[in-house]
């Protein structure tokens, strides 16, 4: 069987972050970069597959600046076989519409059985690509799955709804699924599987080939959001705050 | 300016998140029309056209048969903007309108601005200006960002249903057990979120509930993460809950989260990132390690 995931490399999203010079994104220097976790989930349930089927190549792909090679290399030491890196060093003023071209460019000639990745990315939050990389390459799609089995050529999958309550969806490949938090547990990489991942194959790719569309959708500006309510914030020392709170909470008669 | 707005019947209702949809196009002084798939008795609280697929026939939510559904309404109304709420059904079914129909996709709307549509980034901790650069475009709202409009009465017009697709298979819905837990009836709750650290810590966030005579509450990190189990849960998947106090122990308060819980009383965060959205509902914001604060706090609360 053959896997592709799909990873993006963000930013720790408790970092306080500043718009960018350009007035379109967030300012990328002085940030601490992982795997969007929403594909971790996805690199994790693709190694699974391949324990147990055996017979399952898993490729990991990132688009993006140089930095995202250490995305792909984490991936490659959880487990995933081989590595894609389409090198674009102004990927995140793309849309998604050009980011999912991107990827079903890629993917088109390469017969995918199954393509996993995150429901949506912790910075751009926009979850479109997946259903939009199922729809260019006409491949079914589940998004937001929170169980997933492979059975007798199909997948068996949950969809999580609101209200704590999941639609069972079995479906046929070839399939993009989207994960969403607590698929699964992600496992950490041992010492040696770093290693070993290091030797792995990593490609690098120009954009050009892939890319062939103007965006739909255009950034004008980005800001930062104006504080909406004006709630007391204590700061210091514990002692202090905590006694605080209490005469707070005991003026506005909530304890 | 034209809106064709996708509603969700859900529970043998119209979904008020449907309301909300409608309230966006009366912000934008918009025309609108109305599609769902539903029973075609449905009556949605709305002046004008509601076209409605017979949810007999479509069954349950398919992605293939609803896209062909609303493309088929598109093609008749040819709307400015195909609307719907970004919901588990509205981030499912947009992208894939979106691509038939050859438009852009703004996701998450939280503001109209008179150039585009806001919509926020990095865990709203900061906002974009979004357009379409192809005129018409497909649209999703956050929920809750638009005050519910409801009035009027529907026309209703039928669709016939001919989708099929044999790609995918609803097979049943599964429901997440509640256990002997109701976190719907606490006067108050304290949740401990991702900022705990360790399972070991959760102790010192259930310490601080006793001690205030309420329950434990969590975000989805610490159930993902099998820290305690799924009925402790608040946000949009687990529990939407309304108590007298709520305090937030390292929780940085995703939208999902938010959602489940801003409408309670009073609201404490303790947290250490100034910046997490948690503060934006926050009636008191307490800038610590809950680590270090929450035992000093619950000493001093029992004693």
């Amino acid at each position: 069987m053959n896997v592709l995931v799909c990873v993006k490399q963000v930013p720790d999203m408790e970092s306080k972050f500043a718009v960018s010079g350009d007035g379109l994104w967030y300012d990328q220097s002085d940030l601490t970069y992982k795997i969007n976790e929403y594909d971790e989930y996805a690199v994790e349930e693709a190694v699974r597959l391949k324990e147990k089927l055996g017979d399952v190549t898993i490729t990991v792909l990132s688009i993006g600046p140089d930095r995202v090679k250490e995305a792909i290399r984490k991936a490659l030491a959880l487990g995933a076989d081989k590595g894609a890196h389409i090198k674009d060093d102004e990927a995140h003023l793309k849309d998604p519409f050009q980011v999912a071209t991107i990827i079903a460019n890629y993917a088109k000639d390469k017969n995918f059985d199954i393509i996993f990745t995150g429901m949506q990315s912790e910075d751009r939050g926009s979850a479109q690509v997946g259903a939009l990389v199922a729809e260019m390459l006409d491949m079914n799609c589940v998004t937001t799955i929170v169980g997933f089995e492979y059975a007798d050529g199909k997948v068996n999958v949950k969809r999580e709804l609101e209200g704590g309550i999941r639609a069972k969806v079995t479906a046929s490949l070839p399939v993009v699924l989207t994960c969403q938090l607590g698929l699964n547990t992600v496992r950490y990489p041992t010492l040696p599987n770093i290693m070993k991942a290091k030797r792995k194959e990593l490609k690098e790719f120009g954009l050009s080939e892939f890319l062939n569309t103007d965006p739909k959708v255009i950034t004008l500006k980005a800001f930062v959001p104006e504080k909406k309510k004006g709630g007391i914030v204590l700061e210091g020392a514990s002692d202090e705050i905590a006694d605080k709170l209490i005469s707070i909470l005991k003026e506005k008669a909530v304890i | 300016m034209k809106l064709l707005l996708v509603g969700e019947y859900k529970n043998g209702n119209v979904d008020e998140s449907f309301y909300e949809l409608v309230a966006f196009a009366e912000k934008l002084g918009a025309e609108a029309v109305a599609f769902f798939v539903a029973p075609t008795d449905v009556k949605p609280e709305f002046n004008g056209k509601v076209y409605v697929a017979d949810v007999e026939k479509a069954k349950e939510y398919n992605p293939k048969v609803h896209r062909d559904l609303v493309l088929k309404v598109a093609e008749a109304e040819n709307p400015d903007y195909i609307v719907l709420s970004h919901s588990s059904y509205g981030w499912d079914l947009a992208p894939r309108i979106a691509f038939k129909w050859d438009a852009g996709q703004i996701s998450e709307i939280v503001e109209v601005d008179n150039d585009g549509f806001v919509v926020p980034f990095c865990n709203a901790k900061l906002r974009r200006l979004l357009k379409a650069n192809t005129g018409k475009a497909v649209l999703t709202l956050q929920s809750g960002a638009f005050a519910p409009a409801k009035a009027g009465s529907a026309t209703v017009e039928t669709v016939d249903v001919d989708a099929a697709d044999e790609g995918l298979e609803f097979t049943g819905f599964e429901v997440v057990e509640k256990g002997g837990v109701d976190l719907t009836k606490a006067e108050v709750i304290v949740s401990a979120g991702r900022g705990v650290g360790k399972k070991e810590n959760i102790e010192i966030v259930e310490k601080l509930a006793k001690v205030l005579g309420g329950e434990l509450g969590a975000s989805r990190p610490v159930v993902d993460a099998g820290w305690l189990p799924t009925e402790r849960q608040v946000g949009t998947t687990g529990q939407t809950v309304a108590p007298k106090l709520y305090v937030a122990c390292g929780i940085s308060g995703a939208i999902q989260h938010l959602a489940g819980m801003k409408k309670s009383n009073f609201i404490v965060a303790i947290n250490k990132d100034k910046d997490a959205p948690i503060s934006e509902v926050a009636d008191v914001f307490i800038v610590a390690d809950l680590l270090d604060f929450v035992p000093v706090l619950t000493d001093k609360l029992s004693s």
